[in-house]
């Protein structure tokens, strides 16, 4: 019965081929300079190995869980590197190359999936709240901190946007679709970035969708555009333009970012048991780092000792992680109880008080030889 | 200034006064602009602050508090209006999953100021949906303070405590009791106001506790005054979450006897939760067992049956029997 009509062939704004060749799109120009250009293939390279290290960490033992952004590097880099410092982003739980984008120190991020926090940075100082676990949720976040951006006068050239991140199962949520009209309606200065990585879970994006996703913008009221989300300059053109639309005031744009996720949705889930190898291959083929290096070579924009550096650069990265990772001591018992209120609550003090004399009592049996 | 209000109109007032206070305060929901909400609450808010501030929203439950937690993400202080309490189920992943967690979840460097407001209970004649009492599902989620009116006095003050408050509020506001009038003084200082995280004493007594809160302080008081056999002390609990217990324990001490009422059901409500901790307080003191007086373990019923279903003075008087036969 399946007609695949979500997987219909996509018409992606694209910058960048899989084989390296650059070609300029006329809606959306990029002005992009060699330095710059070598930015986003370290950016692309680091976040990569931040994702190999904690997948490994994940199989000592180290870390609870971890989403794995294998394949989605040039999507959140991209879009990561198209904000501007007073935007705010609102990222999913997989969005770690937007956080790089961002100054979270990866350690941040392996401390949610290590259980040791429940999310640790400051989203004000970064402009990047809190990984949000719920799917969909963040988008009405993101919402409603744009109606507040609107509120607070920030609109214009140099005004703040706001970008929301998602993927293709949280367009199938009730939230993320009130978002979209929420943000219609109102015309809030925000963008949709959907990272359309083919799977929620096991489920493909036939179960999700029978349109393809972009097209869901129109039945809002505002434009959604699909992007080849493995051309990290695509990404980058394609949502600085939203951006400024929405800073400008000509209300929201959604971005579907094409791309695959090319290990498993996280690190307990097996893709062996619902999609076929072939298809992986295909996509390995479009991978976003090797296109922009097979580019940069052929322009002679870098060459093999900036590669170089790169690589050695990411090792020492790998490194830090690893070793933070593994001295990243256990919070306090007592953590449980903080900041549960931001004013004093008599109930939650008197639960730590008496927790606190139930862990003493162990201390004091140990000074009388245990028990 | 004192002046005879309704408790909507002080709930009202108490929005005004907000409102002019902090222009970070908002109103959001659906038809809280030019209609001033289906029980008029939000009379005349939308006139005098404009649309930017009392913001008619879609009709999506899950929208309004989603994009409130983002506003107040943005510095903003809003206030949510559910329509009825049946409205309110679509909302409940923002306001459980996200609103009551993200202080936490963010080691305290983020704070959502966010009130959402809900007309709930019974005794309107209502269709489905439109007359439930949900509170305990609030009571029993950490990171919500959740508050409940009984006269015009708490909700012109309560209200604006909500709003000041630095943690996510729900405000309960009970329905049928929107027109019941009491003398205001509208122009004390917000900060001489009780506190809102505090029971009161609505009238003492001697010889037993009857406990209520929301639309069930009236029928309590009434009780009490019905009863000339014995001095009946009534509790307006006020705060839900967290609940005040010392006042409520030091009563207890005092009567050696207490009736919880409430119109929720009788399972895992509110009154279970202060039953079994008012008994591990006193056990010493009590001469009976905690009595509940509570609505039955059933959906609401059809509105020619609502008087059967939520507990009148004859229930709750019969539960202060009960309570005494021991």
């Amino acid at each position: 019965m399946s007609n695949n009509t979500a997987h219909e062939e996509p018409e992606l704004v694209q910058l960048l081929t899989p084989e390296g060749v650059f070609t300029e799109h006329p809606d959306y120009p990029l002005d992009i300079d060699p330095e710059e250009l070598r930015g986003l293939y370290r950016d692309l390279v680091m976040v990569r190995r931040v994702d190999t290290e904690a997948v490994a960490l994940q199989r000592q033992g180290e870390l609870g869980l971890w989403a794995s952004l294998l394949g989605q590097e040039a999507a959140q880099i991209g879009s990561g590197r198209a904000l501007r410092p007073d935007d705010m982003a609102f990222p999913s739980y997989r969005e770690h190359g937007v956080a790089w984008c961002r100054g979270i120190e990866p350690r941040e991020l392996l401390g949610m999936f290590r259980g040791v926090t429940n999310g640790g940075w400051d989203p004000a100082e970064h402009g990047f709240h809190l990984y949000t676990i719920v799917i969909g949720s963040q988008a009405l976040h993101a919402t409603g901190y744009a109606m507040g951006v609107q509120r607070d006068g920030s609109v214009g050239e140099d005004g703040a946007a706001v970008i929301a991140y998602f993927g293709d199962g949280a367009t199938s949520q009730g939230d993320t679709n009130e978002a979209f009209n929420f943000a219609a309606v109102n015309h809030a200065p925000v963008v949709f970035f959907c990272q359309n990585n083919q799977w929620a879970i096991s489920e493909p994006l036939e179960r999700q969708s029978r349109v393809p996703l972009y097209k869901r913008a129109a039945g809002f009221g505002f434009p959604g555009v699909r992007v080849d989300g493995n051309d990290v300059l695509a990404c980058l053109a394609v949502t600085r333009a939203a951006l400024n639309s929405a800073r400008e005031g000509q209300g929201p744009t959604l971005i579907e970012a094409f791309t695959y996720r090319m290990g498993a949705h996280t690190t307990n889930d097996d893709p062996s048991r619902y999609r076929v190898s072939a298809e992986l291959e295909e996509w390995e083929r479009k991978d976003p780092i090797q296109r922009l290096r097979t580019y940069l070579e052929k322009e002679g924009i870098a060459d093999e000792a900036f590669f170089a550096e790169v690589e050695a650069d990411a090792d020492k990265l790998g490194e830090r992680v690893r070793h933070e990772c593994r001295t990243m001591s256990d919070p306090d018992p007592l953590d449980i109880f903080n900041e549960v209120y931001a004013e004093p609550n008599v109930h939650i003090d008197r639960q730590r008080a008496e927790f606190a004399d139930y862990l003493a009592s162990f201390e004091d049996s140990g000074a009388e030889g245990g028990r | 200034m004192s002046t005879k209000l309704t408790i909507g109109k002080g709930i009202n007032a108490g929005l005004r006064r907000a409102m002019e206070a902090d222009p970070k305060v908002l109103i959001m929901g659906e038809d809280v602009g030019k209609l001033g909400g289906v029980f008029r609450v939000t009379d005349g808010l939308h006139k005098d602050f404009g649309a930017d501030r009392v913001i008619d929203t879609p009709l999506a439950e899950s929208g309004i508090i989603g994009t409130a937690i983002g506003l107040a993400l943005r510095g903003y202080r809003p206030v949510c209006e559910i329509q009825f309490d049946g409205f309110f189920f679509p909302a409940t992943n923002q306001t459980f999953t996200q609103l009551a967690k993200m202080h936490r979840r963010a080691a305290g460097k983020v704070k959502l100021p966010v009130v959402i407001r809900i007309p709930y209970g019974g005794g309107i004649g209502a269709v489905e949906h439109h007359s439930e009492s949900p509170e305990a599902y609030f009571a029993h989620t950490a990171g919500l303070r959740v508050i409940t009116v009984a006269n015009a006095v708490d909700s012109y003050w309560m209200i604006q405590q909500a709003i000041a408050s630095d943690d996510p509020v729900v405000f309960f506001e009970p329905k049928r009791r929107y027109y019941e009038k009491a003398e205001v003084d509208t122009e004390a200082p917000l900060h001489t106001a009780t506190p809102m995280g505090s029971a009161r004493i609505a009238r003492p007594g001697a010889d037993a506790t009857l406990l209520a809160y929301g639309p069930m302080v009236k029928t309590a008081l009434q009780a009490a005054e019905a009863d000339t056999d014995h001095s009946i002390e009534v509790i307006d609990l006020r705060s839900l979450a967290p609940v005040d217990y010392d006042t409520v324990v030091e009563s207890v001490k005092r009567t050696g006897r207490l009736i919880v009422t409430h119109e929720a059901p009788l399972t895992s409500g509110l009154g279970a939760e202060i039953a079994a901790r008012v008994t591990e307080a006193c056990f010493y003191h009590l001469e009976s067992p905690v009595i509940r007086v509570a609505a039955f373990d059933t959906p609401y019923p059809q509105s020619r049956l609502e008087e059967h279903y939520l507990p009148d003075l004859d229930r709750v008087l019969d539960g202060v029997d009960r309570a005494f036969a021991f």
